[in-house]
């Protein structure tokens, strides 16, 4: 027992240890309520919904996301939109492809085993059309930052003018949870910059938080499904380890031993 | 090991057992006398068996849809995660399924320590068990490549430049590596290979270190000879198996909500971005399991010192059996030892911890202090402790104060205060 204690002593040390460092080296990100955390976690359809409007409207222009097809908007536990609507979707966008039967190739419009369109052919366009800095792709970018969901969504909504006494260099902006506090990416979003076809109104905040959740299913699409069977695994080992400890407790007791 | 014959009961049984004793194994395996008081920090065996087995299946599946090429890596990784049936649950395990082997290895290597598993007669199991280990960080850090994520890639980088220490032959051998001028291509198509290869290596190493544990049988709590079978003794099934396998379950819940609810949270979120020779991350981190060592590794100022007292501290481990000079096995009878064993637990959980800091200023510090002690430990305070230390008598036997009703370490603790 009390090399129990002793373990346990030694543990918090180190976890209160790596709070006060990580505290001290941070800013405190913004928090708000995601439905898809905790044991039962659920992504929000219409946030959604929502965020994918965000991302096509205002994202996607810089932004790519060429793991996710557009098929994946009619998935189960996603955004949940109709075949149609899906189907509708794709055919805005163009794709090359090819070659046909005269070799030639051609443009047609995506369906729903396409990825989703790129808005560059390639890094160095990016590159170029953004003052040298590559708008990273956001297929899952919801997991390829340390503090995740909160992270960006604090980011995006991070924007500030820099304290005094800070330059900033043409196309750079300040920050206050980004990285370094500089970032190329002028601020993308502003009250009332779409128009949601649910009718929400959409405030900074609103858009920040569906697009944001948005990136999370793009990153973990099968997020709900996990959830669902975590829980119901997790019961069933829960009631055959109680069955079994009962029959430990029944063979043992053939024999005058502990177990 | 059983003192009678097996005879199979059928004509067939007996036909094919006279020709290969198989049916002798199963009973050897089954009858197996172990010892009645064994706790549950000796169902990590089995729990360890559990975990090479799943990586083993899990990674059999996922390398049927994984691309080892630099270009498609990191997109057939996605793929697996998005569009294979299942993908994301097999992957997940196979991940969080490193770090459960890691975590039950530790265990498994510290109850040995406690109880003094590795002495006479048990040197050989205890030595392959150290090799065992070694391929298990080998296999570790060439899977961690596999994804071709930022971390893979700069992690590849800076292990394989540890070569580069040795002197004259270091950078040819870091070019040979490789297959080329930096960690590229052939890296991965190699490291791919050697990953599939090592779990097989191990598997063999697990049969000799089980058969080699089957020649004296298991040690014990009390860390004294048990007569085998005697009363001190159970057969391995029902009693072990149903024990082990009650273990085994606590162990996969919380393997399970791990894999469920939190995956990536023993992973590196830079892992989640695609490999890029140009960008270097702001820290390169090992995984937790590899943390003390490359502590060590670091609070060195020489490359190639350190390097060697990286391997030392692994290496040191195999001397541990002539190390300890003490005939007692297990610390219940050491009041001394428990003291410095509590303490070198203590000593390599903060080295891990100031492995994943930055290396300067009072971690650097830290990290100085806690190698030093970690050798001072094996080199200097266990071979004196044999001589100086005055333990406490051993019981006769296992059943004694087991039948006396009461826990072992409490039962001594009384006979102690009585007189």
């Amino acid at each position: 027992m009390k090399n129990t204690f002793k373990i346990s002593y030694i543990v918090i040390l180190l976890l209160v240890g790596s709070y006060q460092v990580n505290s001290a080296e941070k800013v405190e990100l913004l928090k708000t309520n995601w439905s898809f955390k905790g044991l039962f976690g659920k992504f929000d359809r219409g946030s959604l919904q929502r965020g994918y409007q965000v991302y096509t409207e205002v994202c996607s222009s810089c932004h790519s996301m060429k793991y996710v097809s557009y098929r994946n908007l009619a998935e189960e536990g996603g955004p949940e939109f109709t075949e149609e609507q899906v189907k509708a979707i794709a055919a805005n966008f163009e794709v090359l492809d090819g070659p046909n039967n005269d070799g030639e190739m051609f443009i047609r419009p995506a369906k729903l085993s396409d990825k989703f369109v790129k808005p560059y052919e390639n890094v160095k366009a990016a590159q170029a059309a953004n003052g040298g800095a590559y708008p990273p792709d956001m297929s899952v970018l919801a997991k390829a930052r340390s503090g995740g969901v909160d992270y960006i969504y604090s980011v995006l909504l991070g924007y500030e003018d820099p304290p005094s006494g800070v330059t900033l260099e043409d196309g750079v902006y300040y920050n206050k949870y980004m990285y370094g506090n500089n970032i190329k990416m002028v601020k993308p979003l502003s009250d009332d910059l779409i128009e949601y076809s649910d009718g929400t109104v959409a405030s900074e905040e609103q858009m920040a938080k569906d697009v944001t959740t948005f990136l999370m299913w793009a990153a973990e699409p099968h997020l709900e499904a996990r959830h669902k069977m975590g829980f119901k695994a997790i019961l069933y080992l829960i009631f055959l380890t109680i069955l079994v400890y009962f029959s430990m407790k029944r063979i043992w007791s053939r024999i005058e031993s502990e177990v | 090991m059983s003192d009678h014959e097996y005879v199979p009961k059928s004509k067939f049984g007996k036909w094919f057992n006279d020709r290969l004793p198989l049916l002798t194994l199963a009973s050897h395996l089954t009858d197996y006398p172990t010892p009645k008081n064994l706790n549950y920090w000796w169902t990590f065996g089995g729990i360890l068996t559990f975990c090479l087995i799943t990586q083993i299946v899990t990674g059999l599946t996922l390398a049927m849809h994984y691309i080892a090429h630099a270009d498609l890596a990191f997109e057939s990784v996605e793929h697996i995660m998005r569009d294979v049936n299942y993908g994301w649950l097999i992957r997940y395990i196979h991940a969080n399924g490193a770090s459960m082997f890691f975590l039950a290895v530790y265990i498994h290597i510290f109850r040995s320590l406690f109880y003094g598993s590795y002495k006479s007669p048990r040197e050989i199991i205890w030595i392959i068990g150290i090799m065992i280990y070694l391929l298990m960080m080998a296999a570790a850090f060439m899977g961690y490549v596999l994804p071709w994520g930022q971390m893979s890639f700069w992690g590849a980088t800076v292990i394989t430049n540890l070569f580069s220490a040795i002197p004259l032959v270091g950078e040819g051998i870091v070019n040979w590596l490789w297959g080329g001028y930096s960690v590229d291509n052939p890296t991965l198509t190699r490291f791919f290979t050697l990953h599939y290869l090592i779990p097989f290596l191990i598997l063999g190493l697990v049969v000799l270190h089980i058969w080699a544990l089957h020649v004296p049988g298991n040690n014990n709590p009390v860390g004294i000879d048990v007569k085998k079978p005697s009363k001190d003794t159970v057969p391995f099934h029902p009693y072990i198996v149903i024990k082990d396998g009650f273990a085994l379950l606590m162990f996969i819940i919380v393997f399970a909500s791990f894999v469920f609810y939190s995956p990536n949270i023993l992973g590196h979120a830079d892992n989640y971005i695609e490999a890029n020779p140009m960008v270097t991350p702001a820290h390169i981190v090992p995984e937790w399991y590899l943390l003390p060592f490359y502590a060590i590794l670091r609070s060195i100022p020489d490359k190639l010192m350190g390097v060697i007292a990286m391997l030392s501290a692994i290496l040191i481990l195999a001397a541990l059996p002539w190390l300890d000079t003490s005939k007692i096995r297990s610390a219940v009878f050491r009041p001394l030892y428990k003291q410095f064993y509590w303490i070198l637990l203590a000593d390599v959980l903060i080295l891990g911890y100031v492995g994943a800091m930055p290396a300067e200023g009072l971690y650097l510090l830290i990290a100085r202090v806690a190698t030093a002690y970690y050798f001072i430990h094996f080199l200097i305070i266990l071979p004196v402790l044999g001589f100086k230390e005055k333990t406490t008598p051993l019981p006769l036997s296992i059943t004694e104060p087991v039948l006396g009703g009461m826990p072992m370490a409490s039962a001594i603790k009384k006979k102690e205060s009585l007189d």
